[in-house]
This record gives C-alpha cells, structure tokens and sequence, in this order.
C-alpha cells in the first residue's frame, strides 16, 4: 500500500496548481504503463485521453487525477464495471448443456483453468462434463483425468492421437445424454501461425453444431498473463478461427501484470471473464476491472 | 500494429528530408521512434531505453561515415548493437563429470519438459548414454508426459510417483545412473514462479544437492516485460549457466532475448521451434536481431548502407 500510494503522489505532485499534465509526468505513467505490458498503442492512448481531460479541466487535484486515469484505462475494458457477482453463473440455454471450448497457444494454462472452473460449477451444484479433445501434446489427456478426478466430475476422452473433433462431439452427446449442465473442451495448444491446427478449431466448432447448433456458447481465449505483445496477435487469429466471447488471463500470482489484455479487450471488445492466480483448484477470480487497474499500480514508484 | 522499422524510421526522417548528415536533432526523434519498435518487440521498457541512448552516441560519433540515408545506417547500427548484446562466444554446454548432470529451470508452461526431451535426444546422438529424470511431483501427469517423451526418443525415464521429494529423486537418479552406465543426466523440474519462496528454495536445494555441471533456465520467447524479473530472481537463486528460449516458431518478436541479456550475463545456449522432439536449434543472435526489429530485409539493407 505505501508504494501504491508513492506512485500517485509522485503523479500528483507534477499536476497539483500546475495548468497542465507536465511531460515528466507522463513519461512516468508510460513507464508503468508498458512495463506492464499495456503496449505503446494503447498507452499512448491512454496518455492522450489523460491530456485532453487535463487541459480541458485545466486545475486537476490529486484524487480526481488518480480517479481520471483509473476510469480511463477502465473504460478500454470491456463489461460490467463491478460483475454482478462473484459466483461461477451460467446462462440459461433452454435445457441443453451450456458449452464452453477453451483454446489458445501452447502452455497457457487451459487445462487447468479448465479444472478450475469445473471445480467452482461444481461446487455451485453443477453438473459438468469434460471434453479431453487435445489428444496430442504427451499425457495431455492423463493431465485432464486428473483433474476430473479431482474434481469429481466425469472426463470423456478417446485417448491419445484421436479424432479431436470426434471427441468433442461425443462430449457434447453424453452431456446432452447424462443432462448435464456445462461441458466444458480442452483442445490442444497451438501457435496462431500453424494454419492446419487453427482449421482444426473451425472444425472442432462445425461439428458440436451438428448436435447443438448455438454450440459452443462461450469460446474463451486462455492467454498467459506474462505474454507481452503477441497476445494481441493471438487474440486476433484466434477470433478469426472461433470467434472467441471471452479471455481468462493465466499466472497472475507472479510479478507479470497481464497489461496486454486492455488494448486486446478494447481492440476486438471480447469481455476478460477470468483470472488465474496459481496452480490449485480454487485459484480462479472472476475478473474485476478495478481490482486490475489497481494492480497495474501497485508497486509503481 | 508491428510496421516494419525501415517503415518507420521512414516516416520519422520524412521531415528531414535532403539532410544526408546525421545531426543531433534527427538521431533523436528516430532514436525514439526504434525504442518504441523495440518495445512493441517485447524488450523491457528501461533495457529499451538505455540500448537506444547507447545507439545515440554510436550514431553521432559516426557522422563521417554517412553515405547513404541516415535511417538506413541508424538501423544497421541498431542491429549491431542488439547482435553484440545477444552474442558473444558461442558456449556449448557443460558435460562435465560422470555423471553429467544436467538442471532444467523455469517458469510454468515455458516448455522445460519438452525441452528436457528434446535435449535427451540431442545428447543421445552424440552417442552418450542418457538418463530422464522427472522431478515434478506437482504437476497433474507430469510424469507421464516425460515418459511418453523419453519412450519416443528412447530414453529410459526415472522416476519415483510416490516420492514427493525432488532432492531426493535427484539424488538417487544419479546414484541410479552410476550403477547402470548413464552419462548424461537431465533433470526436468516443476514450473515455478520467481516470488514463490518456497518453491525458489526447492530448486535452489536441489540444485546444491546435485551439484549439476549445466543448469538451464527456460524461457517462453513470448514473455513480456516481465522477462527481467524473472530471469534475474531465477539467477539470483541458481546461478544458472544459460538460456533456452522456448515457442520461437510462433511469430513473436522475442524481445526478451535481449531483456534477459541485459540482467544477468548468461548466453542462449539453444532455441525451441516446435512441440517435436527434433524441434531443437543452436542460438543465432544475428538471426534474432533482425527478428526482433521486425525485419527479414535487414541484411540487404546492411549491406547497402
Ligand atoms: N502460477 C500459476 N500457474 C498456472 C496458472 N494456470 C496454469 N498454471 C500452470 O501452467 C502450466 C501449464 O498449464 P496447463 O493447464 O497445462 O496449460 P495448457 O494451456 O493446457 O498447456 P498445453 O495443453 O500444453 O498447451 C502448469 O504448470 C500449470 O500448473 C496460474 O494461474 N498460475
Ligand atoms: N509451438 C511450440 N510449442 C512448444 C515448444 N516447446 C514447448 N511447447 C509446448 O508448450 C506447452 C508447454 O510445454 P511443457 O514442456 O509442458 O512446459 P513445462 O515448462 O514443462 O510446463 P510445466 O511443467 O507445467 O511448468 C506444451 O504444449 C508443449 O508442447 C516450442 O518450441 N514450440
Ligand atoms: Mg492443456
Ligand atoms: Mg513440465
């Protein structure tokens, strides 16, 4: 807290009886804007937006100054200001299972955010069914038996170097079958520019609407909270292939700040639903946009 | 987003046009313009800001040397000067001892177990006698998945699943390896994060225990700004001999190459390009210049300025 507030008083004093936002200033907010990994872009965004209410207000205090700046990099982020609540909800899909494909590049956490969120369905007296679709990175289907089993909660798979598709479908099946209330599919990670795996989703997708047609009702976008730029391009090839509804943002319990995530919210307006802070089963926040700017700012001096 | 660099340096010297000297006033507006390429590029912020200031005085100093157009020499100077932070003598690995033991670090999901596998087959072909050791008793499936990696590059695997004691698997895989012939020894660890003091001390013990002639840190070559941090809270830690950058067939720029150069002085001993196991490369630190400016012309370009 006392480092928090050394940043904004640094920032304060540069502004306070002062006409306009002074350069230091701004050099200073730039700097904890990019290291945490906000991006030049969108930063100097950021920074424009800050100067254009500072010269039209032309007295800025302190505490509207922190407010200003907080509510502008806010505003960049897409969805509710406050989550309406901190509960692990799922919308109403008229009796069918409600079913979430979860993908991204290789090691960002999917499946394990995956157990996470089964786990918390779970505990809210859901019904969860998993889909083991990556059949190819080594015990990646062994990896997500475990965490059914730890969860408590049935993982359908067809083993090791299956039909990814195949498995999908009959997951989206058997949880029609047992009534289940979510299903949720690991697929494999995969790099953005490997234009075969990226088809691969596109099918993966065409055939669970064979069974459910809005299927799948929520694509999340799993991205490495410590990846700096190229989550841009991720989130933008991965749209492509899927048209992803939402992000989680992985390893925020390390010193990596996950700025990317508010030029991709702004960019492509897909809401950041979650957000992984370590490695066990109740490490899943439903993401605050407040809590996060405020964390761009914590130990900034 | 990522404009190419010639691009824009372009733009910044635009203004300039008809200067042909290189004066203190345009080496600072495109100075700016290359740190924010390199920032965009994933470099950290303060690495980016001293490289650039550093290219400054190489630039103004080399005035006499102007022949062609100032953008062009600032970017071939640019890329001498990310070249000779990232290289220097090409260092092999360690394989020191009998066994040799081989330590492999990092944070989770950078590719520590798939690198481990990819190196067991390198060393393999050299005709050493190779022994995997799984070390991660925290992971789900960990194991397994080193298993399946040795069985496909055929290397036996060592493992205790009911030992949740790193240091002493460490210890008796190499104990193992003494009695049945194994040369190389390479040791796959648990995914860590630099502040978790508890794991930091984990590998730090078991790094004293083996006393590893190699320690490896891996890294995802899409890391961000972070890069530093960690780099230097993992070398503060196990003092480790060099960098393996991970994923580098994606198209990120890779700017932590030249982070984590800057804080700690240990070279890239061998680059990730891929999920198989021959996906393993030596380090090219000119090769990974140019990909961090963004461009695959910059040797034409270097030649002509
Ligand atoms: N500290 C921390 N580690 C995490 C978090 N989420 C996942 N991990 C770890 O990151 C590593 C990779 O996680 P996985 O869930 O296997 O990632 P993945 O995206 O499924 O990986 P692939 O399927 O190989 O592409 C594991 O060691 C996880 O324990 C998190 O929020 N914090
Ligand atoms: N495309 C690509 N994928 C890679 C590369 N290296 C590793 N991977 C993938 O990245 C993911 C994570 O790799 P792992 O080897 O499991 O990473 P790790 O560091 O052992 O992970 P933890 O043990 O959970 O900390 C897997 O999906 C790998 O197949 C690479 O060079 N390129
Ligand atoms: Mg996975
Ligand atoms: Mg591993």
């Amino acid at each position: 807290e006392k480092t928090k507030t050394s940043f904004f008083s640094k920032l304060s004093k540069a502004v306070l009886g002062k006409t306009q936002v002074d350069d230091e200033v701004l050099d200073n907010l730039e700097e904890v804007l990019v290291t945490s990994d906000v991006g030049i872009e969108t930063t100097l965004k950021i920074i424009g937006r800050i100067q254009d209410r500072a010269s039209k207000d032309k007295y800025v205090s302190t505490s509207e100054l922190n407010t200003i700046l907080k509510e502008e990099i806010a505003a960049l982020l897409v969805g509710d200001t406050v989550p309406d609540s901190k509960e692990f909800e799922i919308p109403e899909t008229g009796g069918l299972p409600y079913v979430i494909m979860v993908v991204g590049v290789n090691g960002v956490g999917k499946t394990t955010t995956i157990g996470k969120l089964a786990s918390h369905y779970h505990k809210n007296g859901k019904k969860v069914v998993l889909g083991a679709a990556d059949t190819f990175r080594a015990a990646a289907v062994e990896q997500l038996e475990l965490w059914g089993k730890r969860v408590g909660v049935p993982v359908i798979s067809h083993g090791m170097n299956t039909d990814p598709a195949a498995v999908a479908f009959d997951a989206v099946k058997q949880a029609v079958d047992m009534k289940a209330d979510v299903v949720i599919i690991d697929t494999a990670g995969r790099l953005h520019t490997k234009v075969n795996l990226m088809n691969e989703l596109s099918k993966i997708k065409r055939v669970i609407q064979k069974f459910i047609p809005e299927a799948p009702h929520d694509v999340m976008l799993v991205l490495d909270g410590s990846t700096g730029q190229n989550a841009v391009i991720q989130a933008r090839e991965f749209t492509k292939a899927t048209e992803v509804t939402s992000l989680a943002i992985t390893k925020l319990d390390g010193t990596a700040k996950g700025g990317v995530v508010i030029g991709i919210s702004d960019q492509f307006q897909i809401p950041v639903r979650y957000i992984g802070v370590g490695e066990k089963m109740e490490d899943l926040q439903v993401f605050n946009k407040h809590e996060f700017v405020d964390s761009l700012f914590e130990n900034a001096n | 987003m990522f404009d190419n660099l010639s691009q824009k340096l372009d733009k910044a010297f635009k203004t300039l046009k008809g200067q042909g000297r290189i004066t203190e006033i345009n080496v600072a507006t495109t100075a700016k313009e290359i740190r924010k390429a390199l920032i965009d590029a994933d470099v950290n912020y303060k690495v980016a800001k001293s490289v650039t200031d550093d290219i400054k005085e190489i630039a103004l100093g080399r005035e006499v040397l102007i022949s062609v157009s100032p953008g062009q020499l600032l970017v071939k100077i640019t890329h001498e000067e990310l070249t000779k932070l990232m290289g220097g003598e090409k260092q092999e690995i360690s394989l020191k001892g009998d066994p040799s033991v081989i330590l492999i670090a990092g944070l989770q999901g950078s590719g520590k177990t798939t690198f481990s596998g990819k190196l067991a087959a390198y060393i393999k072909k050299q005709n050493r006698n190779v022994l995997l050791v799984a070390c991660d008793v925290y992971r789900p499936a960990a194991i397994d998945q080193l298993k399946v990696l040795g069985e496909q590059v055929g290397v036996e695997v060592y493992t205790e699943p009911d030992n949740k004691k790193p240091v002493e698997i460490s210890k008796n895989a190499i104990e193992y390896a003494k009695k049945n012939n194994k040369k190389v020894v390479i040791i796959d660890t648990a995914g860590r994060l630099a502040i978790d003091e508890q794991m930091m001390n984990e590998i730090a013990e078991v790094k004293k225990a083996i006393q590893p002639s190699e320690t490896l840190f891996v890294v995802d070559s899409m890391t961000g700004q972070d890069a530093v941090n960690t780099a230097k809270a993992f070398n503060d830690r196990i003092n480790f001999d060099g960098v393996v950058l991970t994923k580098l067939d994606g198209d990120t720029r890779g700017g932590a190459a030249i982070s984590i150069r800057a804080v700690v002085e240990k070279p890239i001993k061998f680059i990730s390009t891929g999920e198989k196991m021959d996906a393993l490369d030596v380090f090219y630190p000119e090769r990974m210049a140019s990909r961090i400016l963004g461009m695959g012309d910059v040797v034409s370009l270097v030649e002509r300025a």
